[in-house]
């Protein structure tokens, strides 16, 4: 038997180390069977289906998809981009609201954190521009199923959760508008608003529910900040979670043209 | 004629072979119809066909007729023997045609595993979103205006850009229109009834011409009055030229110069 290098044998004790490591207790009671993470996982057709079959993952994918579905060009990801983007929202919304108050204090909470809060004027920036972007992908994801012809059969009231979610996603970026108080904010509220005062027979009520008032004051911005980062992100995942769920019993992705 | 595959009739004639202590080649000669097929002459101490009651098989599809066997052990006395050089163990009952115990609905599709064909893909898009909105928030300020104010009403007022096409619309027509018959009838209700008033089931663009041209139609519809609303409104709502005026919009004031 040929005599081992120092080196070696340190490469072989780490080895061996990760290998009992990835093996034991507490790993195999994390990862369940077939997890890629797991000690003795192979490339093989069972293991490849229990990665998804085996996991919290399950949920949103199927274990088999369609050759055509999978190619880039054909969906390029727009779905799955405006999902990711709610979640990179989701966070970096979180993380706003450690630094935000919904009073007249919000305009100063901003500028302090611009100024004076680290990564402040970075995470707001992406809050602000990947706002921006959901509504561009979105608007993309929905011309993308439209140019196929994804509504149709069976698909059509997934389209209809679709329309909604995109509204959704229209009225949390508009109520995330107000927040900054700035007169950007302000003027551009008041502008919608008053569009919504236009609605046939209840326009005055509409409007009033909106502004809570006659026209954008600190009423209205607790009001939109109570919207924008509890009740339509709640309504908003319910209506997800059927619509990814409508996606898998439809017969997943259509096509091929 | 149907072509036996190669592998299966050589099989078949192994066993042919072996059954009639023949060599295989004679056996696939006498299958392809190249010989006559081998006779295997009796044996003797088999041939006690003529006590057994057993009718005879190796009939064709009229032997389906016949009744369960104890019936025709009494009522035809006069056993007919089809086969009688050969040993009988079997009889046939009846035909059953084939056809599967279930039904395929679909046919089956060619997919491929989500691990790792979809998972990968999706997960390098996700990174690159993620490295291009990074880096899109460390160039661009997010605009910050002064503190909002209701008596400083700024001109033009604007709505944030994916109302500005709305808002365009406003200016050309009523707002009970405009402001809210057009989004709420044409952009909610037309839209969601959509895939139910669309009742054509081809897909394909050539297909579906109308539909396309359709929404190709409200594409540039939309996308014209946005960038109008966003680009070419000034003070009073009055048409400006961003390369003469001046962008008129906030929310792109700090990054779009056109000095």
């Amino acid at each position: 038997m040929q005599k081992l290098s120092l080196r070696d044998k340190i490469k072989e004790a780490r080895i061996s180390a990760a290998d009992s490591f990835r093996g034991g207790k507490l790993m195999s009671s994390i990862f369940r069977p077939g997890s890629p993470f797991r000690k003795g996982y192979v490339d093989s057709p069972r293991n490849r289906s229990y990665v998804v079959m085996n996991n919290v993952l399950y949920h949103l994918h199927p274990v088999k998809v369609k050759r055509h579905g999978v190619r880039l060009s054909y969906t390029l990801c727009l779905g799955g981009l405006s999902f990711f983007l709610f979640i990179v929202l989701t966070i970096t919304g979180i993380w706003l609201m450690f630094y935000f108050r919904p009073t007249e204090l919000a305009y100063v909470d901003i500028q302090n954190l611009q100024t004076s809060i680290a990564f402040g004027s970075l995470v707001r920036n992406m809050h602000r521009w990947g706002a921006h972007l959901m509504v561009l992908v979105v608007f993309l994801h929905m011309s993308r199923v439209f140019y196929h012809g994804a509504y149709k059969a069976p698909r059509e009231f997934n389209w209809v959760i679709g329309v909604i979610l995109l509204l959704l996603t229209l009225l949390l970026s508009f109520t995330g508008y107000l927040l900054p108080w700035d007169q950007l904010a302000i003027w551009a509220v008041t502008v919608g608003g008053n569009m919504a005062g236009y609605t046939p027979v209840i326009g005055a009520q509409a409007k009033f529910g909106l502004f809570a008032g006659l026209e954008a004051t600190t009423a209205t911005l607790l009001r939109f900040y109570v919207l924008h980062v509890l009740f339509l992100p709640f309504i908003i995942v319910i209506f997800m979670a059927v619509h990814f769920w409508r996606v898998r019993k439809d017969g997943g992705i259509s096509g091929p043209l | 004629m149907v072509d036996i595959p190669e592998h299966l009739l050589l099989r078949s004639a192994e066993a042919r072979a072996k059954a009639l202590g023949i060599s295989v080649e004679q056996a696939l000669a006498e299958m392809k119809g190249e010989t006559e097929p081998t006779v295997v002459a009796k044996d003797p101490e088999v041939k006690v066909i003529d006590e057994t009651p057993a009718p005879a098989a190796e009939t064709p599809a009229p032997a389906a007729e016949t009744p369960a066997p104890a019936a025709s052990k009494t009522d035809t006395p006069e056993e007919v023997d089809f086969a009688p050089e050969v040993k009988v163990t079997q009889r046939l009952l009846t035909v059953v045609k084939a056809k599967p115990i279930q039904k395929p609905v679909a046919e089956p599709v060619d997919k491929v595993n989500t691990w790792p064909h979809l998972m990968l893909p999706e997960f390098v898009s996700l990174m690159a979103m993620t490295a291009f909105l990074i880096l899109l928030s460390a160039i661009l300020q997010a605009p910050l205006l002064e503190e909002a104010n209701p008596n400083v009403t700024p001109n033009p007022a604007k709505a944030p850009w994916y109302f500005l096409g709305l808002q365009e619309l406003l200016s050309y027509w009523d707002p009970q229109i405009a402001g809210v018959m057009i989004p709420l009838v044409l952009g909610v209700v037309l839209w969601m009834a959509f895939p139910y008033i669309d009742r054509n089931p081809e897909t394909h663009p050539s297909k579906r011409k109308f539909a396309i041209m359709f929404y190709t139609f409200f594409l540039a519809g939309a996308g014209v009055l946005t960038i109008i609303g966003v680009l070419f409104r000034g003070p009073g709502w009055n048409w400006t030229y961003p390369w003469i005026d001046g962008i008129w919009f906030d929310d792109l004031l700090d990054w779009i110069h056109f000095e």
